[in-house]
């Protein structure tokens, strides 16, 4: 072997495939504002709609008079619910079963509701044009507080509803109720906690909040009426799904519908649903025969685009003195606003909230939530967490720490003490769930000893003995969750979305000269596939990463695909990924073996081409197999060298972490400082280290932001208040505070090349940490529970209430 | 967000923009920095048709010092403001006060004039102004008058400026030598307008304070000029009881909005509690 020859190391490292810390590629546009967003296309004769919006949370809409409004030079028109149902579009179809008004049919449920949809020259004259619009109102009693309901009296909300006992998702039981959704057994549990020696209960409440991603919702609809064509940009996490209701509700058949969804500024959940915005433009593209922009302020945004949360979670633990626990009761009461508009998979009302039994080995359990209206925004997104898995993480992890100050003991071996074994993998939860995989003792006892959990503790006591004599005026508080996630949604027997299974595509053609295009069903929003998914290509197939594209969005080029969220891009489409993959390697296989005249058996697969077996000096690359495969196939083979593959997941995947944070509370002002986070994250096989790091601190701020102060509050006649940055709380670099990462790894059994997923992670474990972080430090003045956000008037009010204010 | 229409002029000199603002009355606004105006605009909280740049008045900026008063042009960006030497060994706490405000972007554009004519109490300025005894020197059609900071303010968006007037500069009187200082601000972010602030100027003389001055911000629809905290603490030794006595007065006369910030009830404890920090810290910068 001659001095040139690259070892195999160099080979490897070459590819930059699975586990290399290669940076993103994408970042190279992005970070010189070279990223090509909807906003910045522009086309000859566009027009631009707004929206003319509800100052009132609940009122009859009595009269919309647009004679002044299209007397202003340059509007073009203004369309309401009446023109809207010439078309049949005056309401939509939700994703959870639901029917949702596009502009205002006679009333609206909640404030800046669209009303009408204004089409002007520019945006400038558009909101002029908004100004001129006179709308009149009847107000109507307004329904803020969810526990009022169901209450007897309470206003009816849905008229259209009237005397439908019967919802998507079986009975209704009262006229602002709109499903229950039951699991677990409820006897068993009831004698659980009959039999039981302690039990706890507490209501916990997980706020109302938004995603509120740098890059707002928006879209550019353009009907050609010559072909018949529709093709529209939008911010769409799901470019493919869109497509289907666009066709579904327009009548235009599917193949002359092009969605394309071009760089997305953020999403978390923001950009999966359909919104009034993009069904006005398109009407009105229709009707103009011109291309027409909507473009979402922030406050928009804030305020009517997709909350998430919102749950309120009565949970009851049964457990033995010795901390062993027997059974869990939930009962969730859920906020959806005017509309069930939640973006969860068809049969999941609540999402996957039955993962709520969590990391523990609970014999049995019961879960009801339900469902009702309220005059708020609809919504209910997963904000960067597979389906309501952030809301059941939060409630079994804040309930766990209950039970541990119930009993007298540290909620860290509380949780190893009721911990799933790793021998009891694949595990059957009491809610229904298969847990794939998991080690749980490693992860907690290398977090445990990483951050000196025992010496902290230590540190927190002789503190609170420090305060109780006067010579401090701050309090310590060591937050625990250790958090398993379910995502990667999903096999096709239960997840499907308007009745299209969520599996997920890949598509991959090598090129003759060896270089690789790949398209896939999912939508990139900043997680970076470009990336990661030519690292998979490029170890399954041994073609270096940087001579292969990426490429989403385009919904007449990608595979059909579900999208990207829940965690499920690498669950799913990183399978069909390998499995194209594997495709094409296979017919590599048979090229080679016809190359060097052996048989296909005799080949052995190693890094970046095959080699004989036993003789490895007699080999072929990729890139000269890829040159025969369209040069000189095998006889009999069919020339080229690409491969599709669909994706039906066997099963979900469920990524865990433990997670610790440690606060100091001023408790003469109630600011909380966070002095150390740790995240330990085992996600299975790591595809891009530095990637997975990037989502772990992007999703901690997140959750810092959520547990400290994001949220999105109304008063009691419906105003929203704060749907701004000025009150929306949005941490910068100074707030934030610093991440410890680290990682444990336990691939997924049923998963070809062990990924499990991380985008979310740690939105939903940081949650709790922060939250138990704080109601750990007030715990020792006899507080149990503080309820989120804890912002610092919040937490000034809870010292004073515990008389830490003398 | 998106602001109505507007005429917009660019005078270059003091006379020119009074000119058009007496021309126009109240549908001109004079912008300065326009942070505070412009995101009013986008919300069309404000809808001037007029609005009259001052930016190219090269007169309005600059900081000087005559005697025992330092006049600070009203065009000073508040970056300015930080950067200037003069103000660091004379009155720092101007320094002070400014790095709390917003954040390096805004400071670059946003000026002392700007944030002292608003008339929004969240601005930190005005309560700075009432605390060190500023006047503002306003010029208007008829010429120029000067207004105490302290007699400037009359409630929200609502000051002694007349619409055709601007506020061509800020006088302040040098305090002693070796005064103590301090601004405190609890504020939820990095660029959000205080829960409730505190501005303390004072002098010490053995152990004993020869001149305190108070002022809160964002604790009423006015900044706080709290003169009876000031004289309770003026001749004392800064003892416990009469720290207390002085928190107390300085919280009896706000009255907080309740907002995203907190209630009413907390926004009075943390001016209590800024006025205890700052008069800490003041105290402790102070040299006898
Ligand atoms: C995100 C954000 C955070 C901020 N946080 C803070 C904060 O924490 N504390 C704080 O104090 N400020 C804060 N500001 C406001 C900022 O400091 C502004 O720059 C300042 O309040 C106004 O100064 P300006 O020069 O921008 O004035 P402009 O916005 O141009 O004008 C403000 C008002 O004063 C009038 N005006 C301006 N100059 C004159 C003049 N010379 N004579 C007469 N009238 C005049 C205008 O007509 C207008 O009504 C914040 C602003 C933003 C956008």
């Amino acid at each position: 072997m001659n001095d040139m020859t690259p070892t195999r190391e160099q080979r490897e490292a070459a590819l930059e495939g699975m586990g290399c810390k290669r940076k993103r590629v994408e970042d190279i546009r992005f970070t010189q504002g070279k990223g090509n967003y909807v906003d910045d296309l522009k086309l000859p004769g566009m027009l631009f709609g707004d929206f003319v919006r509800s100052p009132y949370a609940h009122a009859k809409v009595t009269k919309i008079d647009a004679t002044e409004a299209l007397k202003l030079p340059g509007v073009i028109a203004v369309l309401t619910a009446e023109d809207l149902k010439g078309v049949n579009l005056a309401w939509m179809p939700t994703l959870a079963g639901d029917v949702q008004m596009v502009l205002a049919d006679g009333k609206v449920l909640y404030q800046n509701q669209e009303v009408a949809f204004v089409v002007a020259e520019n945006r400038y004259i558009a909101d002029d044009a908004i100004q001129l619009v006179e709308v009149e109102y009847e107000e109507l009693p307004v329904l803020v507080d969810p526990f009022k309901s169901m209450d007897a009296d309470a206003p009816v909300l849905r008229p259209d509803l009237e005397g439908k006992t019967e919802g998507a998702h079986g009975p209704r039981k009262h006229h602002n109720h709109i499903f229950t959704w039951e699991v677990g057994d409820k006897d068993e549990t009831s004698r659980a906690f009959a039999e039981a020696d302690v039990t706890i209960k507490e209501m916990i409440s997980y706020h109302r909040t938004h995603p509120s991603p740098l890059e707002t919702c928006q879209c550019v609809a353009s009907m050609d009426k010559v072909n018949g064509e529709l093709t529209v940009w939008g911010t769409f996490q799901a470019p493919h799904v869109i497509r289907t209701v666009a066709s579904l509700l327009s009548t235009i058949p599917e193949h002359k519908i092009h969605v394309i969804a071009p760089d997305i500024g953020g999403g978390f959940g923001n950009k999966v649903g359909a919104y009034p915005g993009y069904i006005c433009s398109i009407v009105a593209s229709i009707v103009t025969g011109v291309p027409i922009k909507w473009v979402e302020d922030r406050m928009e945004n804030l305020s009517t685009t997709s909350f998430a949360r919102d749950y309120h979670m009565t949970a009851e633990i049964a457990a033995k003195n010795d901390g062993t626990v027997t059974g869990l009761k939930v009962h969730v009461l859920a906020d959806h606003g005017g509309f069930d508009a939640c973006a969860d998979p068809s049969k999941w009302p609540a999402g996957f909230f039955n993962i709520v039994t969590g990391s523990y080995d609970f014999p049995t359990a019961h879960l009801e939530v339900d469902g009702v209206y309220t005059n708020k925004a609809p919504g209910g997104v997963a904000y960067r967490c597979s389906f309501r898995v952030t809301e059941a993480a939060y409630c079994i992890e804040r309930a766990m720490d209950i039970l541990a100050q119930k009993l007298g003991m540290d909620p860290a071996d509380l949780r190893i003490k009721n911990f799933v074994k790793p021998e009891q993998f694949p595990y059957q939860s009491a809610l229904g769930w298969e847990y794939d995989s998991g080690d749980y003792h490693t992860a907690m006892h290398k977090a445990m000893d990483t951050i000196g959990y025992r010496e902290l503790r230590a540190e927190q006591k002789a503190k609170q003995e420090a305060f109780r004599r006067g010579e401090t005026r701050e309090i310590m508080g060591i937050g625990v969750s250790f958090f398993t996630e379910i995502v990667g949604a999903g096999p096709s027997k239960n997840c499907d979305i308007l009745g299209v299974a969520m599996f997920d595509s890949a598509e991959i053609r090598v090129h003759p000269t060896g270089s690789v295009i790949s398209r896939m069903g999912t939508k990139s929003q900043g997680q970076g596939h470009e990336t990661t998914w030519a690292q998979i290509i490029a170890t399954e197939i041994g073609i270096p990463a940087a001579d292969i594209m990426v490429e989403e969005g385009n919904t007449d080029t990608a595979p059909y695909g579900l999208g990207t969220y829940g965690s499920r891009s690498t669950p799913v489409a990183g399978a069909a990924i390998a499995l194209a993959a594997r495709k094409i390697r296979n017919k590599a296989q048979m090229i080679a073996a016809h190359m060097l005249e052996v048989s296909e058996y005799d080949l052995d697969w190693d890094i970046d081409g095959f080699q004989v077996k036993g003789n490895p000096q007699a080999r072929k690359s990729m890139k000269e197999i890829a040159w025969a495969a369209y040069h000189a196939p095998p006889p009999g083979m069919e020339p080229g060298l690409e491969a599709v593959s669909y994706y039906d997941p066997p099963n979900m995947t469920y990524p865990f972490g433990a997670y610790f944070c440690v606060m100091d509370i001023d408790v003469d002002t109630g600011v909380a400082k966070t002095r150390r986070f740790y995240a330990l994250d085992d996600c299975g096989t790591r595809i891009n280290p530095m990637i997975i790091e990037g989502q772990v601190h992007g999703g901690l701020t997140e959750a810092f932001a959520i547990a400290m102060g994001q949220e999105i509050r109304y008063d009691e006649i419906g105003n929203v208040m704060g749907a701004s940055f000025m009150d929306f709380f949005i941490p910068t670099a100074v707030e934030t505070p610093h991440w410890e990462t680290d990682h444990t790894v336990t691939p997924s059994p049923h998963h070809p090349i062990g990924a499990k997923g991380v985008g979310e992670s740690p939105n939903v474990g940081g949650v709790p940490a922060f939250s138990n972080a704080v109601n750990d430090a007030f715990q020792f003045l006899g507080s149990t529970h503080i309820q989120m956000p804890h912002d610092a008037w919040r937490l000034w009010q809870a010292a004073k209430n515990l008389g830490a204010h003398g | 967000m998106i602001p109505g229409e507007f005429t917009y002029h660019r005078p270059s000199s003091v006379a020119e923009a009074v000119a058009i603002l007496a021309n126009h009355g109240d549908e001109a606004r004079p912008l300065s920095g326009g942070h505070s105006l412009i995101p009013m605009m986008k919300l069309r909280m404000a809808a001037p048709e007029h609005l009259v740049d001052l930016g190219g008045i090269a007169t309005l900026k600059g900081i000087s010092e005559d005697g025992d008063t330092i006049t600070i042009g009203a065009m000073t960006t508040q970056h300015e403001l930080i950067a200037s030497d003069l103000l660091s060994a004379k009155l720092p706490i101007i320094g002070e006060t400014s790095r709390l405000i917003a954040d390096p972007q805004i400071r670059y554009v946003g000026t002392l004039g700007g944030n002292v004519a608003n008339g929004d109490p969240g601005n930190d300025m005005p309560a700075l102004m009432q605390c060190l005894d500023a006047s503002y020197v306003l010029t208007g059609p008829d010429g120029e008058r000067q207004v105490a900071a302290r007699a400037f303010y009359e409630a929200a968006y609502f000051t002694a400026l007349a619409p055709e007037e601007i506020l061509t500069s800020v006088r302040i009187p040098v305090p002693a030598a070796g005064h103590g200082y301090a601004y405190e601000k609890l504020k939820r972010k990095v660029g959000d307008y205080a829960t409730a602030a505190a501005a303390i100027v004072l002098t010490m003389n053995g152990g004993t304070v020869s001149m305190c001055s108070v002022a809160l911000t964002n604790v009423a629809d006015t900044p706080l000029f709290a003169s009876e905290a000031g004289q309770i603490l003026t001749g004392s030794t800064l003892d416990a009881e009469t720290i207390k006595r002085a928190v107390a007065a300085a919280e009896a006369i706000t009255q907080p909005a309740s907002d995203g910030r907190g209630p009413a009830e907390y926004r009075t404890k943390m001016a209590g509690i800024m006025v205890e920090r700052a008069l800490a810290r003041a105290a402790e910068r102070a040299r006898s």
